[in-house]
C-alpha cells in the first residue's frame, strides 16, 4: 500500500518537474507570470492592479471549462433558470454582416470606476486597493442597485438558501454576488479557477496578471497586440480586456 | 385634613419602602450566595464537545467573553482590506471546535458553537453564509 502511494508521488513529481522544465525559457525565466502571494497580516496593496486580458481567438465555442472550474471552486450550483446564480458564463457573438462567431468569457469586469459601487447605498459593495471590485456580504442587504447599474449584467442574487457552504467561499440568501476574480486564491498566489482551467483544457485565452507591473506578461501583450474593453465609451476602465472583438 | 398629618404619613410611608427595600437586598443576597456554588459546580453551564481543543489562540475566559469582537474585527480586515493570516479567525474557531464526530460545530446542544449559543439565548448568523464544517473534511465530501 505505502509502495504504491510513494511511486504515485514519484512519478507525479518527475511530471510535475518536466512541465516546470516545459515552461521554463531559460534556467530563472519561466514562461508564465506566477502571482505571488502576499505575506500573512499585509493589507492588498494599491500599488497592484489586478486584470485578465481575453484571446478570443483562442477561446473555443462550445467549451464551458472555466464556468464549470467557476462553479467548483467557488461551491455554486449548476445555474438552470435565469434567474439563478452565475458568475461567468460563456457568451458567443455573431456579426450579422459576416457571419464572423466570437466566444468568449463574460464576468465582473473589475472596472476601475465601477458604478455597482457608486450606487450601493450600505457601502458593501466596494473595489478593493488591487483594484477587485467585491461584495461585503455581511453589510449587503439585498437591494439589488448594483445589480441594475452594471453594464455588463456580471452580478447576480441568491434567491434559494444555501445549504452546502464551500468553507473558502461563504455564501447567503439575500445577498448579491459577483467574480471574485478568486480573491482568495489570489491572495495564496494561485491563479483564477478559470484561468487555470482554461490553460488546463488548452486554450490559453485569459490571461491573468498585474495590470501595473510593467514586467508582467499581461502588461507586456497589451502593449504589443491591440485589445480592447467592453462598453470603453462608458469611462469605468474595466480591468478586464480582449482581443480579437 | 391637618397638613402636619399628611406629612407624618409621608414620612411612615418612606419608612416603611425603606424596609421593604432592605428585605429585597437581603433575598437578592441570599439567592446570589446560593447561586454561586450552583455556577461553579456548573451544574447548569452547557456541556460541550469542545472538539480538538487544546491550547485556544488566547486565554479561555477572554475568549468566552471577546470573541465575537475578535472575529468581527477579523472580518472586516480580511474582507475589505485583504489582510489574511491573523491569529483570529472563524475557520480557525471550527477547525478547532468542530465535533470529532461529524466535524461540524452545529447540530445538537453538546456542538461547540450551538450549545453555547443556546445557553446563553444568543443567535448566531455566521453559519448561514459560513461554512460549520471542518474545511478538510468539507472539501473531502464536496
Amino acid at each position: 500500500m505505502s509502495d504504491k502511494v510513494n511511486l504515485g508521488r514519484r512519478q507525479f513529481l518527475s511530471k510535475t518537474s518536466a512541465a516546470i522544465a516545459g515552461i521554463a525559457i531559460a534556467p530563472g525565466m519561466l514562461l508564465f507570470d506566477f502571482v505571488h502571494a502576499r505575506p500573512a497580516g499585509e493589507a492588498a496593496s494599491g500599488a497592484v492592479r489586478w486584470g485578465m486580458l481575453i484571446d478570443t481567438t483562442q477561446c473555443e465555442s462550445g467549451c464551458n471549462e472555466c464556468v464549470t472550474a467557476c462553479n467548483k471552486e467557488n461551491g455554486l450550483p449548476v445555474a438552470k433558470l435565469p434567474t439563478d446564480v452565475q458568475w461567468i458564463r460563456k457568451v458567443e457573438l455573431k456579426q450579422v454582416s459576416t457571419g464572423r462567431q466570437v466566444s468568449l468569457p463574460m464576468m465582473c469586469q473589475h472596472c476601475a470606476e465601477p458604478p455597482c459601487v457608486d450606487v450601493c447605498p450600505t457601502k458593501a459593495s466596494f473595489k478593493r486597493a488591487d483594484g477587485i471590485v467585491l461584495v461585503d456580504k455581511h453589510r449587503c442587504i439585498g437591494c439589488r442597485y448594483c445589480m441594475m447599474a452594471c453594464p455588463y449584467k456580471a452580478r447576480s442574487f441568491v434567491h434559494e438558501p444555501v445549504l452546502d457552504h464551500d468553507s473558502d467561499m461563504p455564501r447567503g440568501k439575500g445577498t448579491v454576488e459577483s467574480c471574485t476574480l478568486c480573491v482568495n486564491r489570489i491572495d495564496r498566489g494561485e491563479l483564477p479557477a478559470c484561468v487555470e482551467a482554461c490553460a488546463k483544457a488548452g486554450h490559453r485565452a485569459i490571461l491573468f496578471g498585474d495590470l501595473n507591473d510593467p514586467n508582467s506578461e499581461i502588461h507586456l501583450r497589451i502593449r504589443s497586440v491591440a485589445s480592447s474593453q467592453l462598453r470603453a465609451d462608458l469611462g469605468l476602465n474595466p480591468g478586464i480586456s480582449f482581443v480579437g472583438l | 385634613m391637618n397638613p402636619c398629618n399628611v406629612a407624618w404619613m409621608k414620612q411612615r410611608e418612606i419608612r416603611d419602602y425603606r424596609i421593604s427595600l432592605r428585605g429585597i437586598q437581603a433575598t437578592m443576597l441570599i439567592l446570589l450566595l446560593a447561586a454561586v456554588p450552583v455556577w461553579a459546580g456548573s451544574s447548569i453551564a452547557p456541556k460541550l464537545d469542545i472538539g480538538k481543543g487544546g491550547q485556544c489562540v488566547d486565554d479561555p475566559k477572554f475568549m468566552r467573553k471577546n470573541h465575537m469582537k475578535m472575529i468581527v474585527h477579523q472580518r472586516d480586515e480580511t474582507m475589505r482590506q485583504g489582510i489574511r493570516g491573523g491569529k483570529f479567525s472563524l475557520a480557525g474557531c471550527v477547525d478547532c471546535h468542530a465535533s470529532k464526530k461529524d466535524n461540524s460545530v452545529l447540530g445538537s446542544n453538546e456542538h461547540f458553537c450551538q450549545g453555547c449559543h443556546e445557553f446563553a439565548a444568543v443567535k448566531i448568523d455566521c453559519f448561514e453564509c459560513h461554512s460549520s464544517k471542518r474545511k478538510v473534511i468539507a472539501e473531502v465530501s464536496k
